[in-house]
């Protein structure tokens, strides 16, 4: 393959219809061997946008990120939270590993601003916004952004506000998982993911295990 | 010593166009009926108008010609202005009024990559102030001030090139009296290279010691110690805009004139600004006055420029802008950098700072926070907010949620246990918080972690004194 052909495929637009896995991509692994085997570029991905639909408050869409925003939390830039439906607590982010210090809390309202300045900023690892409802075009300027700024985007909302179509790199639907190990210890707990949209085509929903943040 | 030479051809028309974006013909006359063309710019020149025209002649060849007074005193600020910004480069910096900047740059050179390097540098930053300038460098003080007067912009390095530099130039730059003029023409001589090959003793006697003593000193023959600028302990710049001006671009505009200004007042006293004071002129009527606050010691022009259209873009003017002002209200110690445009550790931390101080700018200072732990048994107070950046560590007692309500939501309770849009399983629990009774917040609860038929995760607690009930405090999630 010419240098030229690799550099489009490196564009975070463009993909491949096979070879999910074998796409050399800029990602962050989610923590979950399973989840990373189902991801183009073997996690999340890097300079575009992910959206995160989850069916329930509690679902585990929090704990389903925490592994990769501890990882990021090492390095240098800023992780950003944009809008959470409530307040993160510190002690549970401390314990599940994230370097606080690293976090910038951001509640002002104007969500899909805050988030795309400090996408596009080039200085936030990850950016965390819950914009309650999107839209197409307001998707597309935070997709643009977080590949101007090489950042990882994520929004999270509702499965009910999930946009028909999106230009996020990765969409994924958390569900209730029919089965599950043992609750109490918070182990083996499964949550239901369904990846919607992803490079490379579908694939078939599947059950996770989660370590909860708590 | 190897001096360069800033001059501002037409400075006054300089001066008053650095704050538009697009100027028409304009001209700078001095005042009264009988009005007469001091300085034009490069439009008005086009159309035949020239410095010491009658304005009436000069409206003739340019009916759209704009005509403004003459500003000194903005004249000498902004020369002012371009010395401060100057001492970034080198400390010894001189004013040669009435529209010229000396500046001893032998000593520097090597810092700044050669003289080709440290010319490009100076010409494109005096290009971002909104300066034309003819640059000329000369091992001698009045030698450069001399050919950037003539435009001849060729860096001369040594004494014998200077000689032959300075030889064709006019006698009319040495600004002598007229009659001094007249008297050298007689004697033929019309250009510098024909004074100094006159016999000096009756050069001396005919015209002065003083003119011959000028020659010396442009030649680099005897020593031409200069007055040095001193620069204000603290930097206000104002620039007027000679279109009032309503919109953000227009002002960003003007804007950057200053920040570039402000940078190399910065640079050369090795600070940064910690608060700066934007003031936005109106005319009768108090000034719009904004502060802008930097978390880290910044002279980066972008940096303040991404602040200012922030600020504007919520900014609601109440009335036309007719000029800013910028002021550095707080300075902090920012050691030189070298200028490098590749991005470094310091750098990086400087556009993290930059991302929180634009997300305030918009939002408000409070709207922007980072988070730490606080050791606090009870859940409400476990936590603090904290400048972005700033590391705190508490131990944690037990499973916590991650998502925290602002306060307690009493749950209804049926048969014992507690509902939210249906029963809710108690899955772990109880951990009993009974804690602070010294300061009259104080709380005694059994928390459970609790699941609900959808498979939410729920922090609930019992309150454990007369009132009793159920309440929903936290969401696993």
């Amino acid at each position: 393959m010419t240098a030229a052909l690799r550099q489009v495929l490196q564009y975070p637009g463009i993909w491949r219809g096979n070879d999910v896995s074998r796409v050399e991509l800029p990602s962050v692994p989610t923590g979950f061997p399973r989840l990373d085997a189902e991801l183009p570029g073997s996690g999340w991905p890097r300079g575009a946008l992910t959206e995160i639909a989850f069916e329930g408050e509690g679902i585990g869409e929090l704990s389903l990120l925490a592994p990769a925003l501890a990882a990021l939390s090492r390095d240098e830039p800023w992780i950003v939270l944009v809008d959470p439906p409530h307040l993160p607590y510190a002690p549970a982010l401390a314990r599940a590993g994230v370097d606080l210090s690293r976090l910038v809390l951001v509640r002002g309202g104007q969500t899909l601003w805050a988030a795309e300045t400090a996408l596009r900023s080039g200085s936030c690892a990850a950016v965390l916004a819950w914009p309650g409802t999107v839209n197409g075009r307001e998707l597309r300027k935070l997709q643009l952004a977080a590949e101007a700024g090489r950042s990882w985007g994520v929004y999270l909302l509702p499965a009910s506000a999930s946009p028909s179509t999106s230009p996020a790199a990765l969409r994924l639907r958390l569900a209730p998982a029919t089965h599950g190990g043992d609750p109490a210890a918070g182990e083996g707990e499964a949550v239901g993911v369904h990846i919607v949209k992803r490079r490379g085509g579908p694939a078939a929903p599947f059950a996770l295990s989660l370590h909860r943040l708590r | 010593m190897l001096w360069a030479a800033l001059h501002f051809p037409g400075f006054p028309v300089q001066v008053s166009e650095r704050g538009v974006r697009t100027p028409g013909p304009l001209a700078i006359a001095t005042a009264g009926a009988r009005g007469e063309v001091i300085a034009c710019n490069a439009e008005a020149a086009l159309a035949g108008v020239r410095p010491g025209m009658a304005l009436s002649a000069a409206w003739a060849l340019a009916p759209a010609l704009a005509v403004r007074p003459r500003d000194e005193a903005a004249e000498r600020e902004a020369l002012q202005g371009v010395a401060l910004w100057a001492g970034q480069f080198t400390p010894t910096v001189s004013l040669a009024s009435p529209c010229t900047v000396l500046a001893e740059i032998g000593g520097c050179l090597r810092l700044f990559g050669g003289v080709s390097r440290l010319l490009e540098l100076i010409r494109d930053g005096l290009a971002g102030l909104g300066y034309r300038a003819a640059i000329a460098i000369a091992p001698a003080a009045e030698g450069a001030h001399l050919l950037a007067r003539a435009g001849l912009t060729r860096p001369v390095t040594d004494h014998a090139a200077l000689r032959e530099a300075l030889a064709p130039l006019s006698t009319a730059l040495l600004d002598c009296p007229r009659e001094t003029r007249e008297a050298l023409l007689n004697i033929g001589a019309r250009s510098l290279g024909e004074c100094l090959r006159l016999p000096r003793d009756s050069f001396a006697r005919r015209f002065g010691r003083e003119l011959l003593q000028r020659l010396d000193r442009a030649l680099g023959t005897i020593p031409d110690p200069r007055p040095p600028f001193s620069p204000p302990v603290r930097h206000r710049s104002a620039l007027a805009l000679p279109a009032p001006a309503w919109d953000a671009e227009a002002l960003l505009f003007a804007a950057r004139r200053l920040a570039l200004e402000l940078a190399g007042f910065l640079a050369a006293r090795e600070a940064g600004v910690t608060r700066l004071r934007l003031e936005l002129l109106h005319e009768e009527r108090k000034a719009t006055a904004l502060t802008l606050g930097f978390s880290l010691p910044c002279r980066d022009p972008e940096r303040i420029l991404a602040l200012m259209r922030e600020r504007f873009a919520v900014l609601e003017l109440p009335a036309r802008v007719e000029g800013i002002a910028l002021a550095a209200e707080e300075t902090a110690g920012l050691p030189r950098r070298s200028l490098s445009f590749l991005p470094d550790a310091e750098g990086a931390g400087e556009s993290r700072a930059a991302l929180v101080e634009r997300l305030r700018a918009r939002l408000g200072e409070e709207a922007v926070q980072g988070l730490v732990p606080v050791a606090d048994a009870r859940p409400e107070l476990a936590w603090a907010r904290v400048e972005p950046g700033v590391r705190g560590a508490a131990p944690v007692p037990g499973p916590r949620p991650a998502w925290l309500l602002a306060a307690p939501r009493m749950l209804a309770a049926r048969d014992g246990r507690p509902w939210l849009d249906g029963p809710l399983d108690l899955l772990a629990g109880p951990e009993r918080i009974e804690s602070g009774w010294w300061d009259g917040r104080d709380v005694a609860r059994d928390y459970f972690l609790a699941r609900d038929s959808r498979g939410g995760r729920f922090w609930v607690f019992r309150e454990r004194r007369e009132r009793g009930g159920w309440y929903l405090h936290g969401v696993f999630s």
